[in-house]
């Protein structure tokens, strides 16, 4: 099969149409993506693995992974939850529900942060009564979860409404008819169906959480090797001076995002196949 | 739950095990660190302190802190954990106020830690608690340009002439920003005769000419220097040697014929030391700042040291002080920086 029988379009609009997308995708993807790695190791490995293996550093990995690890289950859980009942059910309220799911997408990040603040700092709503029990949630862990948790939080479900809408509830409701009870339907009917979208969903809730910086930066305090998370420290370095060092931070970020990325066109590429297999 | 996943058929089991375990094993890495992080903290006790500073200061303190650490060490035989958080002043004093539990705070003005202290976290009149004034180093204010001076930038009238472009942070989170605001007030009263319309029309084609409003000093460096954005930089003394140091052969810096006489303050954060059961650490930490030691140290990141010794580093210059033009800290923050302040009418007005 010849191309010219596929498309309409002369060779020379072809040609100039594919040059300009591959010229975009350069410039914005990956010209940047190359710059951090060059700048990264614009001081050799040395110094590259110095800054890895530096205590604020470490911290700040770990500060990342435990925030990541405690808001994506949480809302993968509540996604899950959502989805469920926005799709599978029809009740007052639903439209309201889906609306307030988006919320964290039309809040920008800052506005995100300045709220926690202004509920749990001391001056806030309850920053007497926290004071009195000795409980730190501003510029310290929790903080840092909720600001995390409150800006992934659409992930998940807004992966999943799509995909169970379209599916529809026949296959619940032919179980229901069979005398299955509500949780068999859930683990042998729904989950099995939305598996793939489900992964997609927690990898994309997963990746922004671990970047996110607006809402976390408003939160932490920037106590070097306490409240700082990767990007936080990455600007840190950045405004020390420390550009190398900024950078190979910013590394552990980008490969992050290729490694979601990896997995995300495996997942494609798998459940392509799942569906070529029905 | 587990059960289940053993009663399930075969391809759902696959599906059902990564989900279980992508929620499961993020959860146990997650207590598992939690466990490690509060353990540490028990260890670390009454000996971690918090100094929460401005912006210019990241160097200072890092060398001060070793040498601190060191002493205390000497003398009372454990290492104490000296934690840092940097940022523009106001931004750092509003944390402060928010509930970010610092030790002692080492801001870039008295007006900053006035409002702190307004929140009852430290008493009226901690400036008293050391000496002069609880401000162990002075800087002023001096332009950056760059190399060879292009625009011939000599004095304050240059910064008003078309087609400059200035950096300045934002006075509203930026204690460096303020005294640059001054600053400059403080030239244009000098100049006109302190006629108030010429003062305020000085002070508002100086903001026409600012592309970019940055909320913190080393923000507004990272601007002028790394983006290489304006053509003159409104900096701390301190900071223009340091983007000298950073940015070799690229920059020079200009000394203005008045500038003003900053007096960054130190203090502690009574209340919460006496949380922490830090205040005889947090006490040492500041007296610290007054020895040979740290002095030397303030006068290698070209700070303005008070003890004499250390001095004839930086050229001399005309200075005026706060409390001599302005009336104070609390006076000049009511009439230039509060909401609706000279700032605000004369910016908002642009």
């Amino acid at each position: 099969m010849s191309h010219s029988e596929v498309t309409t379009e002369s060779r020379a609009v072809r040609v100039l149409l594919i040059t300009a997308a591959g010229g975009v995708v350069t410039l914005f993807l990956l010209l940047p993506l190359m710059a951090v790695f060059i700048e990264a190791l614009r001081k050799g490995w040395e110094v590259f693995f110095e800054a890895l293996r530096d205590e604020a550093a470490l911290s700040a990995v770990k500060l990342t992974l435990t925030a990541a690890a405690i808001s994506v289950p949480m809302n993968t859980l509540f996604g899950v939850a959502a989805a469920w009942a926005v799709t599978k059910f029809r009740f007052k309220g639903r439209a309201l529900l889906i609306s307030l799911i988006d919320l964290p997408f039309a809040v920008s990040p800052v506005i995100a942060g300045l709220v926690w603040v202004l509920l749990f700092g001391s001056q806030g709503w309850f920053g007497e009564w926290l004071e009195k029990y000795d409980l730190k949630i501003i510029f310290a862990l929790p903080g840092i979860v909720i600001a995390t948790a409150f800006v992934t939080f659409p992930f998940v479900a807004r992966e999943l409404i799509p995909l169970m809408e379209s599916q529809g509830s026949d296959q619940e409701e032919a179980a229901v008819t069979l005398g299955a009870g509500g949780w068999k339907i859930f683990w042998r009917v729904t989950v099995p169906n939305i598996k793939w979208g489900l992964l997609y969903g927690i990898l994309l809730c997963n990746a922004r959480a671990m970047g996110e910086f607006g809402a976390v930066s408003v939160v932490s305090g920037h106590i070097r090797g306490e409240t700082n998370t990767l990007p936080l420290h990455v600007e840190v370095l950045y405004n020390e001076y420390q550009f190398s060092a900024a950078f190979a931070c910013a590394t552990l970020l980008a490969l992050l995002a290729l490694v979601t990325l990896g997995i995300k066109s495996a997942i494609e590429h798998f459940t392509g196949h799942v569906a070529n297999g029905h | 739950m587990n059960y289940r996943i053993n009663t399930s058929s075969t391809p759902l089991f696959s599906s059902r095990l990564i989900a279980v375990a992508s929620i499961a094993l993020p959860v146990l890495l997650g207590l598992a660190s939690c466990g490690k992080k509060s353990t540490s903290g028990k260890t670390g006790g009454s000996h971690t302190l918090l100094n929460v500073s401005y912006d210019p200061t990241r160097e200072f303190y890092a060398e001060v802190n070793q040498a601190f650490a060191k002493q205390w060490e000497r003398d009372h035989g454990d290492k104490p954990d000296i934690k840092q958080s940097h940022g523009g002043s106001g931004k750092q004093a509003r944390a402060v106020i928010d509930g970010l539990e610092a030790d002692v705070v080492t801001l870039a003005l008295a007006g900053d830690i006035d409002s702190v202290a307004k929140r009852g976290l430290l008493p009226a009149d901690w400036a008293t608690k050391l000496p002069n004034n609880s401000a162990p180093y002075t800087s002023t204010i001096v332009f950056v340009v760059r190399k060879g001076n292009p625009k011939a930038v000599k004095d304050w009238s240059d910064l008003v002439r078309d087609g400059i472009q200035v950096i300045t942070p934002n006075p509203k989170t930026s204690g460096g920003a303020r005294w640059n605001y001054l600053a400059a007030w403080a030239w244009a009263e000098k100049q006109f005769a302190g006629d108030p319309a010429k003062v305020r029309d000085y002070i508002g084609r100086l903001l026409r000419n600012v592309p970019v409003l940055d909320s913190g000093a080393r923000a507004a460096t990272t601007t002028f220097a790394q983006r290489g954005i304006g053509d003159v930089f409104l900096s701390w003394e301190n900071e223009a040697y340091l983007i000298e140091k950073e940015f070799p052969g690229k920059t020079e810096i200009i000394y203005p014929s008045l500038s003003i006489l900053a007096e960054p303050p130190v203090a502690v954060v009574e209340a919460n030391a006496a949380k922490h059961g830090t205040t005889a650490l947090a006490q040492a930490y500041l007296e610290f700042l007054y020895t040979d030691e740290a002095q030397a140290l303030a006068a290698k990141h070209f700070y303005r040291p008070r003890n004499s010794k250390q001095q004839s580093k930086l050229p001399a210059l005309e200075l005026v002080t706060v409390d001599e033009k302005f009336g104070g800290w609390a006076q000049a923050q009511k009439t230039h920086f509060a909401d609706g302040g000279s700032f605000d009418q004369i910016y908002g007005t642009k």
